[in-house]
């Protein structure tokens, strides 16, 4: 398996590549639509205790994507289209994690609305969702641009160490 | 014996559960089967910083797994729209737009982006991925966002701001 496939990249992909991602995106974003996640209010009306319907949207969730990893890792040898190994999703805990994680709850808090509910509240006609999704490209561009900064201003004091 | 609630579910779920565990289980699907085709975990919020990478210089959005994924993120982030698009023909006869402030919208998509990013992960790849996988990470970053989210959102609430 080479680095390329691992990674998805375009060279050699399977031409059902695209349609699986396609397929899986539209069943996803259908859902979000048919789950309410995708209106701000219902999530907002969640935070406030009002409605606590959304723990069943995010606990369906995980619990089919629990199934599937732990088949695809126990059970299935590698992906058919891609020749990737089937794995779950374990990133390291750093301070970032708890820091990156408290900034996300005031955001989610303040708006009610998250990546994938904006994009699918933009598809069922959500218009004004737009200003989200604008912030939450700035966002990712602030933090890239700080992380930048502060990697050439942490150069100088490791190196006189 | 006999126990008396303290709230019935119609306080508690005053619009049911169907459309919400349906949804949910859908959304799964969709985790699903991009993951058995592929063996990709996707989550939304890479998009982000993937997209990025066509327009800016910055490090951080041109390493070689942004580059690399990048094209295939806006085929699952358009997939999301035209899937949403396809409920709202279906069940929810037309568009639907939302009473929120937009500076609500725009200030906290802001700080949803900072933080899905430093924080290596948003609602579907920590929520839905993550704790799928049982990753400690994932579930340690659930409970900070869903915890700070309640105690935001009932602030901004007891403040007076509504939508």
């Amino acid at each position: 398996m080479s680095a390329a496939s691992d990674r998805g990249d375009a060279d050699g992909r399977h031409p059902l590549f695209m349609p699986v991602i396609l397929l899986g995106g539209l069943i996803f974003g259908f859902g979000l639509g048919y789950s309410h996640m995708a209106r701000p209010e219902v999530v907002l009306d969640f935070l406030q205790f009002d409605d606590l319907g959304l723990v069943f949207v995010m606990g369906g969730a995980a619990v089919v994507s629990a199934f599937t990893f732990a088949l695809g890792t126990r059970v299935l040898d590698r992906a058919p289209l891609t020749g990737k190994p089937y794995t779950r999703r374990l990133k390291s805990l750093d301070r970032n994690v708890l820091v990156g994680g408290g900034i996300f709850g005031v955001g989610w808090g303040v708006s009610g609305i998250c990546p994938g509910a904006a994009y699918a509240s933009l598809g069922v006609g959500n218009v004004p969702i737009l200003w989200a999704i604008a912030g939450m490209f700035v966002g990712a561009y602030v933090q890239a641009f700080w992380r930048a900064r502060t990697a050439e201003t942490s150069v100088a004091p490791t190196a006189s160490d | 014996m006999e126990l008396i609630p303290l709230v019935t579910a119609a306080e508690l779920f005053p619009n049911g559960v169907e459309r919400y565990a349906v949804g949910g289980l859908l959304i799964g699907l969709g985790v699903a089967v991009i993951y058995l085709g592929t063996g990709i975990i996707a989550g939304a919020s890479t998009f982000l910083e993937s997209t990025w990478s066509y327009a800016s210089n910055l490090p951080r959005f041109n390493r070689p797994k942004y580059l690399g994924s990048r094209d295939w993120r806006i085929v699952f982030t358009v997939g999301i729209v035209l899937g949403a698009g396809v409920y709202a023909l279906a069940f929810q006869g037309g568009a639907w737009t939302t009473d929120v402030q937009w500076w609500r919208l725009f200030g906290g998509g802001v700080l949803v982006g900072i933080g899905t990013r430093l924080g290596k992960g948003c609602t579907s790849g920590h929520g839905v991925c993550g704790v799928g996988s049982v990753s400690q990470t994932s579930l340690v970053n659930v409970a900070t966002f869903m915890a700070v989210a309640i105690g935001t959102a009932q602030l901004v609430q007891a403040a007076g701001v509504s939508p």
